[in-house]
């Protein structure tokens, strides 16, 4: 830092951190830390999420890229999937003895 | 590992909170057992007492790290000191696993961090005592963690989602501190008398202390109230007290150590053992820092904090670097 900033630290930016816990799973957020850079994020999440058998692969991704959806606008959103019931295997009725459908 | 009720009363909303209709739905959906998410609407109030609870228990976790570290390069054994260096490092993680979680009530670390450092922020008062010797590791393991995880189960179940997902991660590990403490104090005790005499010293240091980690007693509370229609904590701070005893004195007796409480009796009536008062003189002298080592642990946290001030500098001005780097090919 410069002198200018030296009684004013800079905050150390946040990550979140996603774990894949086994081969042939997804990765799932498991949280946020610390760090300066993406390498060192990934140590950081070795020491704090995987310290015992947690996962064998880890992402990170800076806090401030993600855009996530606004509660409020949740009808807009997830509405639609309530209302369009015929998207649903069970809205048709079939005879009965068909099998295999 | 380490949330304690220190709460003298409640914080009220200050009349910012306009929407009384969704304050009463939240309030509903809370008794429901509906998770509250991090963008999801709340009361000011709800986030305000999350944001210090569980602050208060992050500072706990790490201001955890310096009573039994004082330990580690006195382990008398390699494979005591490579237990106790696990488990101090789990004390850090737990911290870590609290602040992400209060981080996303949007507040910052390095300001709840520095409201610790300045004194203005609580943590467990049981950090406050020194530990004077090796038994002091395996007690606190024992008892300390044993009321922490007897404290911490039920906020599992909080209406917070990431209050409650770090809760069940840090109810996972403390399960290996409470048990890697009771192992050690069971070799210990079949020892030599020395030995013994060095287990039953600690339990009479730390017993009463323990037994005042679940906070004042239920009518002195009244902070309970609230979280308690908040889905924060959902059980009180006597019903913890009482379980936590309830199951410690069977452990005492195979472990062959006394209680230093000649109140404690099984009580066929109410199911329950009885308990001596708790002198909570002391425990809001402690909390409000003139416990035995209130000073010394801020200090030592100061004091790291500002060593520390040119590796996060060095690191800033690194990570700036690689960039300008990459840019210029």
């Amino acid at each position: 830092m410069g002198n200018d900033s030296s009684n004013k630290e800079v905050e150390i930016p946040l990550y979140e951190v996603f774990i894949r816990s086994a081969n042939g799973l997804e990765h799932r957020h498991v949280g946020s830390l610390h760090a300066a850079d993406a390498e060192m994020a990934i140590m950081n999440a070795r020491d704090v999420y995987v310290r015992r058998n947690e996962g064998v692969s880890i992402w990170v991704v800076p806090s401030a890229c993600i855009t996530a959806s606004d509660p409020s606008s949740k009808e807009m959103l997830f509405g639609p999937s309530r209302d369009k019931i015929y998207r649903h295997p069970t809205f048709y009725n079939l005879p009965e003895g068909v099998r295999n459908i | 590992m380490y949330n304690q009720s220190l709460d003298k009363g409640p914080l009220k909303d200050d009349g910012r909170d306009q929407d009384e209709d969704r304050r009463i739905e939240f309030e509903h959906n809370v008794l429901a057992g509906y998770t509250v998410e991090p963008k999801d609407w709340m009361p000011e109030g709800y986030r305000k007492t999350l944001i210090r609870q569980m602050s208060q228990h992050a500072h706990s976790e790490v201001i955890g790290m310096l009573p039994e570290g004082d330990w580690i390069l006195r382990a008398p054994t390699l494979k005591r000191k490579a237990i106790l260096l696990a488990k101090v490092q789990d004390e850090g993680g737990h911290g870590l696993y609290l602040y992400s979680a209060t981080e996303t009530l949007g507040v910052s670390r390095d300001l709840l961090y520095e409201d610790l450092l300045h004194g203005r922020a609580k943590y467990s008062s049981i950090f406050n005592y020194p530990t004077l010797s090796w038994a002091d590791v395996g007690v606190i393991g024992w008892l300390v963690d044993g009321a922490a995880i007897m404290n911490q189960i039920p906020l599992t179940q909080c209406s917070y989602g990431p209050y409650a997902r770090a809760m069940v991660r840090i109810c996972k590990e403390e399960s290996f501190h409470q048990r890697q403490g009771f192992e050690l104090l069971n070799e210990m005790m079949n020892g030599s008398e020395k030995q013994k005499e060095m287990v039953q010293n600690s339990v009479n240091r730390w017993w009463w202390p323990t037994v005042m980690m679940f906070g004042p007693e239920d009518k002195d509370s009244v902070h309970s109230k609230e979280s308690r229609t908040w889905g924060i904590k959902r059980v009180t701070n006597d019903e913890l007290r009482q379980n936590f005893i309830d199951v410690t004195v069977p452990q005492a007796e195979i472990l062959g150590v006394d209680l230093p409480d000649p109140d404690i009796r099984w009580n066929e009536e109410r199911g329950h053992y009885d308990f001596g008062e708790v002198d909570w003189t002391e425990f809001w002298r402690v909390v409000s820092g003139h416990g035995p080592c209130n000073r010394d642990r801020i200090e030592a946290k100061r004091k790291a904090w500002e060593e520390g001030v040119w590796v996060r500098e060095a690191i800033m001005a690194h990570a700036l670097n690689e960039k300008v780097v990459d840019r210029h090919g």
